[in-house]
């Protein structure tokens, strides 16, 4: 399969909001402005590909690993993006971080609720019980970055490229952001999907940011194409 | 700005199932707060605020009379019932209609049913059951609402976050109403981890007092209405006239340590009103009395030149709502506004923080025109909101 986008995605000519910069995890594969950046045949550990791509990508930083599965994979998805299109021009105040999902923490839930079943040994544990929100990530995502702006956690059973996308516009409508990571990360069991896009006032080039990828216009319509693009 | 009005509201805590029985006994200072020693919720006695169950399944019973062809009682959780007995409370003062394609219905909760994980209730429910969005699914069923719901859940702030967002969809024009109900439990999921991080004062919580040990958990479910049009009825109108988020970068569980980024949410939410500090009378904190969230938030009222304006937390009547708290503690302060009362912070004595900070101390009323509401929360996560009597 080839890495290249689809030609039905739309291009962003005018000054519109684009995405900018976008990366897409799911289960083994991962693709960054249209290039598959990684890919293994066989998953055995969902956690083991986060953590062989986060070394793959040299990313250093040792809290990574002191995440859950949840954070690790926003985290990841998040890095990604701002690898290839930075954000440190903007005030710590001016861009929003908007993520969405199904499962919120559940994942991480049930690990925590292993710990109280049984009252012979009982075992919350602190490190655990603050990865029941799914809110976390964006804090991880925060503390990486310095970003400092507007926050939100929504859920849905499947990705609502609408509401996603009418979110982050009425940021930028009300001047409360400049720049948006928005999208999807969900975690249940052995499956992962994650979607995060970098959403910018920026208009684009002609050729585009480093003559490869060209942003593409912020609409329902192509995050829901990004989602389906795996 | 254009203002969204607030139409009617609901309040479902320890302390009753209307905002008016709420009225009534913030006039009286009850304090819901009680050490509670149930085996089933936690192994050890704890301080807990928790909704009075039999009186929960005699309203939700008077509830289900009034509509027709619902599933039995029994098919309803704990949780399900508190939401549905507070947006049919809610819904019934407003002429607002869950049908009409213009209205929206916005959720916002931490844990969701999340006590459906324990052994003992696996049984009685799917594990369906145990994601938000069934839950939602649940509740908009429930009342026939045409549009799918917003869910939120942001930790702490997540009902400030649910009432922004509900305001911004309405202000855009997306809608003409909202229905924004939030609600959580006490559940041993939840205990057990705040004990873990020794966050539970062994006594009734005590915000912005010098010997706060901690926070106080609650149950709580709280729904607000909200319109494009005002109240006709209505002689004075509160309206949402900002709200803001904003996050500390600084740690996943720890606040701030400038309280700069919840006052950087509180100065963005006056300057979409058109306020200055100085039009502020009266501010309704999380106050959730743990030593670091406290000396935080004074802080960033300092910063937000806010410290002289009268301050309380209801924390100490009904405890930490979590998921709910920005929508329960919105529907009190709100009812302060409208009756131009100010009531003491529960558990205040001695100012325990360093910035300087006007604590209410005893009931008072005062001529009051516009509140800023506060909310912080894990995730380095900061809401204020700003309500203004028109």
């Amino acid at each position: 399969m080839a890495g290249a986008m689809p030609p039905s995605f739309i291009r962003n000519n005018k000054m519109e909001r684009s995405i900018t910069s976008y990366s897409l995890l799911h289960d083994n594969k991962v693709i960054v402005n249209g290039r598959i950046i990684f890919y293994q045949e066989n998953i055995i550990k969902f956690a083991d590909f986060l953590k062989t791509v986060f070394k793959q990508e040299q990313l250093a930083y040792p809290k990574f690993y002191k995440m859950d599965t949840l954070s690790k994979l926003g985290f990841l998805a998040a890095e990604l993006v701002l690898k290839e299109k930075s954000i440190e021009g903007y005030r710590p105040e001016a861009v929003g971080v908007v993520l969405s999902n199904s499962s919120s923490s559940l994942d991480t839930d049930v690990a925590h609720n292993e710990t109280i079943r049984d009252r012979a040994s009982y075992f919350p544990s602190p490190s655990v019980f603050v990865y029941t929100l799914p809110n976390i990530v964006i804090g991880e995502v925060c503390i990486k970055n310095k970003i400092k702006g507007e926050n939100a956690f929504l859920i849905s059973e499947t990705f609502n490229g609408r509401l996603l996308c009418e979110y982050v516009n009425e940021l930028f409508n009300n001047e409360r952001v400049e720049a948006c990571l928005c999208g999807w990360v969900e975690v249940m069991g052995n499956s992962c999907q994650a979607m995060v896009a970098l959403v910018e006032k920026l208009a684009p080039g002609p050729d585009g940011i480093n003559g490869s990828f060209k942003p593409l216009l912020f609409n329902e319509q192509n995050l829901n194409l990004l989602m389906k693009h795996n | 700005m254009k203002p969204v009005y607030i139409l009617t509201d609901n309040l479902i805590t320890s302390l009753g199932f209307t905002t008016s029985e709420h009225t009534f006994a913030l006039e009286r200072g009850v304090i819901g707060v009680k050490s509670t020693n149930d085996p089933e919720l936690y192994p050890t006695p704890v301080q807990l605020s928790k909704v009075n169950t039999e009186q929960l399944e005699l309203k939700f019973a008077e509830v289900l009379q009034q509509v027709k062809n619902r599933a039995p009682a029994a098919s309803f959780t704990r949780l399900e019932k508190m939401f549905i007995v507070s947006v049919h409370e809610a819904l019934k003062g407003s002429n607002v209609a869950p049908s009409n394609p213009r209205t929206l219905l916005v959720i916002s909760t931490t844990k969701g049913n999340i006590n459906l994980l324990e052994d003992r209730n696996k049984a009685l429910f799917s594990h369906k059951r145990l994601y938000l969005w069934e839950l939602g699914k649940v509740i908009r069923n429930f009342f026939e609402f045409e549009n799918q719901p917003v869910i939120i859940s942001n930790a702490c702030i997540s009902g400030i976050v649910a009432l922004m967002t509900a305001s911004r969809l309405v202000q855009s024009g997306a809608y003409d109403h909202a229905v924004v109900t939030g609600g959580d439990i006490a559940t041993e999921f939840v205990i057990s981890g705040f004990q873990s991080f020794q966050a539970l004062s062994p006594n009734p919580c005590k915000p912005f007092d010098l010997n706060r040990t901690g926070l106080s958990l609650g149950e709580g479910c709280g729904t607000i209405v909200i319109s494009k049009y005002p109240d006709p009825a209505a002689t004075s109108q509160v309206i949402i006239a900002g709200a803001s988020t904003s996050n500390d970068a600084n740690h996943i569980s720890g606040p701030s340590r400038t309280g700069e980024e919840l006052s950087g949410a509180i100065q963005d939410a006056l300057k979409q009103g058109g306020l200055n500090a100085g039009d502020i009378s009266y501010i309704s904190a999380h106050g959730t009395a743990t030593s670091f969230n406290d000396e935080m938030e004074s802080k960033a009222f300092e910063l937000s030149g806010l410290a002289h304006v009268p301050v309380n937390s209801f924390k100490g009547y009904w405890g930490h709502t979590l998921g709910a708290a920005g929508i329960v503690e919105s529907v009190a302060a709100i009812s302060s506004l409208r009756n131009n009362i100010l009531y003491y912070s529960a558990g205040f004595e001695t100012l325990g923080v360093t910035a300087p900070l006007n604590v209410i101390s005893e009931n008072r009323p005062a001529n009051l025109s516009a509140c800023i509401k506060t909310a912080s929360g894990f995730g380095g996560c900061n809401a204020a909101i700003l309500y203004q009597k028109q």
